[in-house]
């Protein structure tokens, strides 16, 4: 097994520098121009831009850009970026503790709901449990969440005036008002994107534990007179946890890349909403290095899930 | 000697436990009826569907409309049969590239290991790192006019659309089914298999793959889902179908500011998304059961 | 509209026979600007009109958080690297111009002591020159004190091509001096007729020499100063994240007494435009939104609610359709839509006649912008053997079959018109913005029932509005038929939006596309009244020049205008805003306060 662990991290090492250089040349190629608004700028002469231009490299070939990328990355520099001319770590790590706590929380949440919901519904299989919840889940995958993130605010801003539905990341009260003021307006970004995270786990972790429940060894641990629920947590749901571990592998770096409608809607200002504002104003530096942080994520978290398979079902084996 | 029982093939034996899954057949029932209604809808309410009309504007459901205006005061119904038609296709054809791609993938990579697998699990990893955005602008700047050239301006925009929403979902579909082959194919009646000989293809095909398919039928039904309101979001982006076609994402979309005014204009197309990943669904339950050697129907 | 009838109007005016308003309303519809409207009319000797806000509060501070929400943050808060007006608004906050634009189009003094003018001695008579008498006894947020150098400095700083900034073509064609700590003279090369770009409005904003000096040129974007920006306005900074939101806090020291009266300033950017709405019309989590591109629909509904008002300022923005004179879809030489090509149906007179008549502004304006969107009647749009004696512009589907059956447009058994093999199909392009996909709609219609075919075509705005090279999709390049914008910054002085029909400003495939003529069109007597214009002193003279051209590259059907569109701002109902569409949101930042 260390080996094998190894073996992965090394070969780890030049797939991320393949998938910088891939990503690197989508945003080189791809169309748009970081000086857009100048554009429509009547006051701003050509040579401006040409100027802004040729001072962030922009004309240079793409494999020297990328070079000079790489190697200020390695020194630790992320860059400048075009739009805010700002550093890019910066920027990154002023949204880093907002992402973290919205959109982990949400995740965490959708784990709550989608466990023990999906769990139960599959030991009562076409029970009416399992049918109410089988129709919630597929009404929350099938309303995108730019849909019930407005349906929210409807509900519980405009009608009900519970909750503000605009984040303010710098609260001006201390202790334990903002803790209150904090839960109050984040609470409708964690539900919106927590439900419908929770909606599609839900099924596929049902899915999981009925393939697993009408294995022989349930039925033995059944008539070996084991209480029900010992049966179920300590032999279904373990053996049944081999696409849920796959699912969270594959989500949580999403945690970083943040969730791009969700921000909009609330205007939470996580790294979801840095990427897409930089992908439209082709900000290529902060799409870089968000980009680049989100392929370490996702590497290091399949490995983790591969080596979970491995210590959850003992007959996988790697050679 | 005890005469040989006919045979029957698996095909069959599906087909008839399908029959007998009744959830599974009202599913089909619905899809059937859905796809009928976009098929033949316009030929049975022929109301144009860009009568623009201001009178009419915003009016819920009534006997001329049955599905009620949107702002502009053109018919819901003639619109949402309308953008049925593309809605569903580009749901079940994106849905099927990602289960596709994905189920092969993952196969190979979950049988073969050392290089092939980790290959591939790469091509996985970059495919999930990728930004989305812009590599759909990337690949629609490059590929648009070609495909124009080559099936015209729908079905080009058409192809472009299912192969780049498709391509984004086959990931977790080849990861999914990766775990379940790493963990079938030590399984006792797999290895007994291998004693009798058969190949890897047929170990596969026979043995494995029936087993795995539960997560990848339930990512197909929420691909599906995914499918249809991913096409609105590349419409809002200006890289799907023209603002003017009335996709049900689209429809979605348009009435979202809407939902206190008109709700019945958004009311009707995600009812419709719903009921369309409902049938889907309970097909995909049918199926599964269906498939699965040790279940009593 | 000549000269003459243009003096007739200002005599009216003088004689109290026409309100100031109602001219300067006549001269937007002309397609002139309000500064140009007061500059004729002050020129005349008219009487200047006071400001018409009243500010009441009578001591500095007490009126708690100011909550601004703009849908776009800033994502910078240097105004000389501004990208957009939401960047201009951020730094807005804290740095002044001399003098800024009212609503009627006055010049309203800031840092200036005064106005200058011909009658004051202040604009020389040649038009050579313009002198400036700052304000005394203004301080820098650090406490420093505010002279002529930091005015010298920022012409310095903007004229440095290392420093790349945008407001350079404010400053690169003068040359500043100062007389003394307090007066500076700006000298221009040629007469200007319109002076007051420099240190004026949006471009005007003055940054402190002290902390920019050694942060000229190549090494501008290191100032500490770009990220914590120290200025003269009403409110101090305290806090930025770009794209997200900036803090300020008052101004105890603010140059002018009782100002201002928030004590605190916050702006959240980030979301779209209508939960921007919502947010100070429905819950009053916010107090004032910025550019509320929302239908009219909406904002009435939210009006009902009782604790906003959608503020509606007249600009001089027009929504307008480009027709392409050249053929975007034949390749000369590597470039598509070439100045060497013509278009195969749209170069014919009768086809634009005919477009022109298809557009029903009124159902644009009544359905979808409302109030937000005016078809104004003064709008010259009609050919003249077509202008009705009482409407200006008309839309009428008969009379656009009319034309093209006369021009010898014929319909296929398809419905769609052609001649010589040469269909009546276009493809229509714009940004992504649902106002306008809706304007696209009725268009379309209104096109097939006089047989011609429009394809619908939209495109994100960060890739229509972009400069690069390589994308085949980008409005100069309009590798298309027809296309409808607006562009988004305010023009005090419409030279510069003119310059788009101007023969020397083709965009071609050799200036990289970044010619202003988009159209392609060309004309000599416009080319000839745009120099005659350039130098004109008399604004009355000038303004009949422009207004000519306007009339040539509208009766030429270059352009088809469709509607205004003023800026709209959601305001909570107790909060008191001066507006003007000639400046800035913040223009006066100072005066705002809530009424009690």
């Amino acid at each position: 097994m260390g080996r094998y662990v190894l073996r992965r991290l090394l070969i780890a090492i030049p797939s991320l520098i393949g998938i910088s250089m891939v990503l690197f040349a989508v945003l080189a190629f791809a169309p748009g121009d970081p000086f857009e608004e100048l554009a429509t700028n009547p006051n701003v002469p050509a040579e401006v831009r040409a100027n802004l231009r040729t001072q962030f490299g922009l004309d240079d070939p793409v494999a020297v850009r990328y070079v000079r990328w790489f190697t200020s990355m390695m020194a630790g520099d992320w860059g400048f970026s075009f739009v805010s001319r700002v550093d890019v770590d910066q920027l990154i790590l002023q949204r880093l503790p907002v992402t973290l706590v919205v959109i982990g929380l949400s995740q965490v949440l959708a784990l709550l709901i989608a466990l023990p919901i999906g769990v139960y519904a599959a030991t009562r299989p076409y029970s009416l449990f399992d049918q109410i919840a089988n129709t919630f889940a597929f009404i929350g995958f099938s309303l995108p969440t730019f849909f019930t993130g407005i349906l929210f605010i409807l509900v519980f801003s405009i009608h009900l005036d519970w909750l503000p539905f605009v984040f303010r990341s710098d609260i001006a009260e201390t202790g334990w008002r903002w803790w209150w003021e904090e839960g109050k307006q984040s609470l409708m970004p964690i539900a919106v994107l927590g439900l419908f995270q929770g909606a599609s786990w839900t099924r596929f972790i049902r899915s999981a534990v009925l393939d697993v429940i009408r294995l022989d060894y349930v039925t033995t641990a059944r008539s070996k007179g084991l209480d029900e629920s010992a049966v179920i947590v300590k032999h279904v749901v373990r053996n049944a946890l081999t696409p849920v571990v796959t699912l969270v592998a594959l989500q949580l770096p999403a945690i970083f890349g943040g969730a791009i409608v969700t921000e909009q809607i609330f205007r939470v200002p996580g790294i979801g909403s840095l990427l897409i504002s930089s992908i439209l104003a082709n900000d290529t530096p902060v799409i870089m290095a968000v980009t680049f942080v989100f392929s370490c994520l996702v590497i290091l978290f399949n490995l983790l899930a591969d080596l979970l398979y491995g210590w959850l079902d003992p007959r996988v084996s790697y050679r | 000697m005890p005469r040989a029982t006919a045979r029957i093939s698996l095909g069959a034996e599906a087909w008839r436990r399908f029959r007998r899954h009744r959830l599974a057949l009202a599913g089909a029932l619905i899809l059937a009826l859905v796809m009928l209604a976009v098929a033949l809808g316009p030929l049975v309410w022929p109301v144009p569907i860009n009568d623009i009309d201001f009178a009419a504007k915003l009016q819920s459901a009534s006997w001329h409309h049955p599905f009620g205006t949107d702002d502009l005061g053109q018919d819901l119904l003639a619109r949402m049969l309308y953008g049925g038609r593309i809605s569903i296709a580009v749901g079940l054809a994106a849905m099927l590239i990602a289960v596709v791609v994905g189920t092969i993938v993952g196969a190979v990579s979950g049988m073969s290991r050392g290089a092939v697998d980790a290959a591939l699990m790469w091509l996985t990893d970059l495919f999930l790192s990728l930004p989305q955005l812009p590599l759909l602008l990337l690949i629609i700047y490059l590929f648009r006019d070609a495909l124009k050239a080559l099936v015209g301006t729908e079905a080009g925009m058409f192809i472009l659309i299912v192969a780049v929403i498709g391509g984004f979902r086959w990931m977790p579909v080849a990861r999914l089914v990766r775990a379940q082959f790493l963990s079938l194919r030590e399984k006792e009646f797999v290895e007994a298999a291998r004693a009798l000989g058969a190949t890897p293809l047929r170990q596969v095909v026979r043995h494995i793959l029936p087993n795995s398919l539960g997560p990848v039928i339930v990512a197909g039904t929420i691909d599906v889902a995914a499918a249809i309101i991913a096409e609105s979001t590349l419409s809002f982006l200006g890289l799907g179908f023209p603002p003017d076609i009335p996709t049900w994402g689209r429809l979605l979309y348009d009435a979202k500011d809407y939902l206190d005014i008109a709700p019945h204009w958004a009311l009707f197309p995600g009812a419709a998304i719903f009921l369309t990943v409902l049938s889907i669904n309970y097909i995909g339950d049918g199926l599964r059961d269906a498939l699965d050697p040790r279940k009593v129907m | 509209m000549d000269e003459k009838r243009l003096r007739e109007l200002i005599t009216e005016v003088k004689r109290g026979r026409m309100s100031r308003r109602q001219f300067i309303q006549q001269m937007i519809g002309l397609g002139l600007t309000a500064p140009i409207a007061a500059q004729m009319l002050a020129y005349s000797g008219v009487a200047q009109a006071q400001t018409k806000f009243v500010y009441k509060p009578t001591k500095r501070g007490g009126g708690g958080a100011l909550k601004v929400l703009w849908w776009q943050g800033p994502t910078l808060l240097n105004p000389h690297f501004a990208v957009g007006t939401k960047d201009q608004e951020g730094a807005r906050m804290f740095y002044e111009p001399l003098a800024a634009w009212d609503g009627e189009g006055m010049l309203v003094p800031i840092l200036a002591a005064e106005i200058p003018s011909t009658r004051n001695g202040g604009v020389a008579a040649d038009g050579k020159s313009v002198t400036w008498k700052l304000k005394r006894g203004v301080q820098w947020h650090d406490g420093k004190p505010f002279t002529a150098d930091d005015a010298v400095f920022n012409w310095e700083y903007a004229t440095d091509p290392a420093s790349a900034a945008v407001t350079i073509g404010s400053y690169q064609n003068v040359k500043v001096e100062k007389l003394d700590s307090f007066t500076i003279r700006v000298l221009f090369s040629k007469p200007t007729p319109f002076w007051a770009d420099a240190f004026v409005g949006t471009r005007g904003m003055i940054i402190p020499k002290h902390l920019f000096e050694p942060y000229k040129g190549a090494k501008s974007r290191e100032a500490p100063a770009n990220l914590k920006p120290v200025g003269t306005g009403p409110y101090k900074f305290v806090d930025f994240k770009p794209g997200d939101m900036v803090r300020g806090q008052i101004n105890a020291a603010y140059h002018e007494p009782n100002r201002p009266y928030f004590d605190s300033i916050e702006m959240k950017g980030g979301g779209d435009a209508v939960s921007a709405a919502r947010a100070v019309m429905q819950t009053g989590e916010f107090d004032y939104a910025w550019n509320v591109q929302v239908e009219d629909e909406i904002l009435q509904r939210l009006e009902k609610d009782g604790k906003g008002r959608a503020n509606i300022v007249v600009g001089g923005n027009i929504e307008h359709i480009q027709l392409n004179l050249t053929d975007p879809w034949t390749e000369v030489e590597g470039e598509r839509s070439s100045a060497k090509t013509k278009h195969p149906s749209l170069s014919d007179t009768a086809v634009r006649d005919a477009l022109n008549l298809l557009v029903d502004r009124q159902a644009v304006q009544d359905h979808i912008y409302g109030r937000t969107g005016v078809a104004t009647r003064n709008f010259l749009n009609n050919p003249v053997r077509f202008r009705s004696k009482n409407t200006k512009w008309e839309f009428s589907i008969d009379k656009a079959n009319q034309v093209l059956e006369a021009a010898g447009w014929k319909r296929g058994s398809d419905g769609i018109r052609a001649k010589d093999g040469k269909k009546l199909k276009f493809v229509f392009q714009t940004s992504i913005n649902a106002p306008r996909q809706k304007t696209q709609a009725i268009i379309k219609q209104a096109c097939q029932k006089a047989g011609i075919d429009l394809e619908l075509k939209a495109i994100a705005a960060s890739v229509y509005f972009s400069s690069d090279v390589g994308n085949p999709d980008t409005y100069t390049k309009f590798y298309c038929d027809l296309q409808m914008y607006n562009t988004t910054m305010t023009q005090p002085d419409p030279e510069l939006f003119m310059d788009q029909f101007c023969s020397w400003q083709l965009a071609t495939k050799e200036n990289k596309w970044q010619g202003r003529n988009i159209t392609r069109w060309k004309s000599e007597e416009y080319d000839k009244a745009y120099r005659a214009a350039e130098g004109e002193l008399d604004p009355v003279k000038r303004a009949a020049l422009f207004m000519r051209m306007n009339d040539l590259a509208i009766e030429a059907r270059a352009v088809i205008p469709v509607v205004f569109r003023p800026r709209v701002g959601a305001v909570s109902n107790k909060l008191r805003v001066p507006v003007s569409g000639w400046d800035n949101d913040f223009w006066l930042l100072k005066d705002w306060y809530r009424e009690v």
